[in-house]
């Protein structure tokens, strides 16, 4: 897999046939931007589409955020145009949507590296990562998360699976929580991200607080978001307390005294810091700073 | 080379730029609207004529109505316009990208 220890708490969906949002979507500090070929756009302006991302691509400065981007699906006529405009374009990463088996991720691959060889991309640059938004897709949410190493992430996409579970999204989100876990369990076992779906009542931000908290407890990377206003409070939601970061900096500390000292054994407090500590002490210096919760030196600013 | 049909693409929301493409007789033809005709209006046809030159497109008519579109919007645009008057919409010539 193409795992890495990348912040993705904010991915935002940004229209791929809107030429205002799509120049204006890097200045909002989103950790990844999701170009949407899909529902997004009308049926009959899916080459519009395609080539006003391709040529914004080429052109505007999006910062440090990871690009995606949902291509068609692969019943749709528009699913090879897509991929090949947008390996040629570079993008970091291409997104399937209503994935349900690893075949499915297996085909893709085959033409993405296709697509590389062709435009001379570097075969294996782009990364690949799988909206699940069926029963199936959830029961082969494994398969599916392992099933290339290109694959950096796996999403769950809640609107199409609660149709397909006869049922509908319900506030308290009851009828989410077995895809939520089976599919968090799934991109952990793999080594790769896991994206919560969309809270798509912008006017409901207590509801969105409420959902956002609940899936930073079960340990999901981060949330699709369909609106900047929502990015400032998954941040929030994923922000270290002071307490974390003096933590963590205690344990880097130690780190460095056993480095100095030549030691392989990491010791804090009199007490053995094993790997699980200090991995979740970088991953919360990581989210201190891109909160700026910390200086350039690694020290807590007082908010 | 004669385009097959007239074609258009875009819309004329804020930061876009609508174009249609019709057979023409004397080269290449603008007629362009843009409140920015004055400052930007020579670099959107030159913008164009780039694209329509890469699609060996030489004898058209091109309405553009401009809404303050930057140019890979204006080149994306002229893009998708050119390819629906060959009609090869679904066979795109990735060279000219």
């Amino acid at each position: 897999m193409a795992a890495d220890e990348r912040l993705r708490r904010t991915m935002m969906f940004v229209p791929g046939n809107n030429p205002g949002l799509i120049k204006d979507a890097g200045i909002f500090g989103v950790d990844s931007i999701m170009f949407d070929l899909e529902d997004a756009v009308n049926m009959n302006e899916k080459d519009s589409a395609r080539f006003l991302v391709y040529e914004a691509l080429q052109t505007f400065d999006y910062g440090d955020a990871e690009l995606v981007v949902r291509i068609n699906g692969l019943d749709t006529p528009f699913y090879e145009n897509d991929i090949k405009a947008m390996v040629k374009a570079g993008i970091d990463v291409i997104r399937l949507p209503k994935t349900e088996n690893a075949d499915m991720i297996h085909e893709l691959e085959n033409l993405v590296e296709a697509a590389e060889k062709e435009f001379g991309r570097e075969v294996g640059s782009t990364h690949l990562m799988a909206a699940i938004e069926s029963a199936m897709g959830v029961v082969n949410a494994y398969e599916i998360a392992s099933a290339s190493d290109r694959m950096i992430g796996i999403a769950l996409s809640a609107e199409d699976y609660t149709t397909d579970m006869k049922t509908h999204r319900y506030p308290d989100g009851q009828e989410l929580l077995y895809a939520r876990n089976a599919i968090l369990h799934a991109a952990r076992a793999a080594g790769i991200a896991a994206f919560d779906t969309v809270f798509t009542d912008l006017d409901d931000m207590e509801g969105f607080e409420r959902e956002t908290k609940f899936i930073h407890q079960l340990g999901y990377d981060g949330k699709s978001l369909i609106n900047p206003r929502q990015i400032a409070t998954v941040n929030k939601v994923y922000a270290p307390t002071q307490k974390e970061i003096l933590n963590a900096q205690n344990v880097i500390a130690a780190i460095e005294e056993a480095k100095r000292k030549g030691s392989g054994v990491i010791a804090m407090n009199g007490q053995m810091v094993d790997r699980p500590v200090v991995l979740r002490a970088e991953r919360v210096m990581k989210l201190a700073k891109a909160n700026n919760l910390v200086d350039a030196e690694g020290n807590y600013v007082e908010k | 080379m004669e385009i097959k049909k007239t074609a258009m693409a875009g819309t004329l929301e804020s930061s876009d730029l609508q174009i249609m493409l019709s057979q023409g007789t004397k080269g290449i033809e603008f007629d362009l609207t843009s409140d920015v005709a004055k400052q930007f209006g020579d670099d959107i046809k030159a913008t164009i004529k780039a694209v329509l030159d890469a699609f060996g497109i030489d004898n058209v008519l091109v309405k553009v109505v401009d809404k303050g579109a930057l140019t890979p919007v204006i080149k994306a645009r002229a893009i998708t316009a050119a390819q629906r008057a060959l009609d090869i919409a679904d066979q795109p010539q990735w060279e000219v990208l």
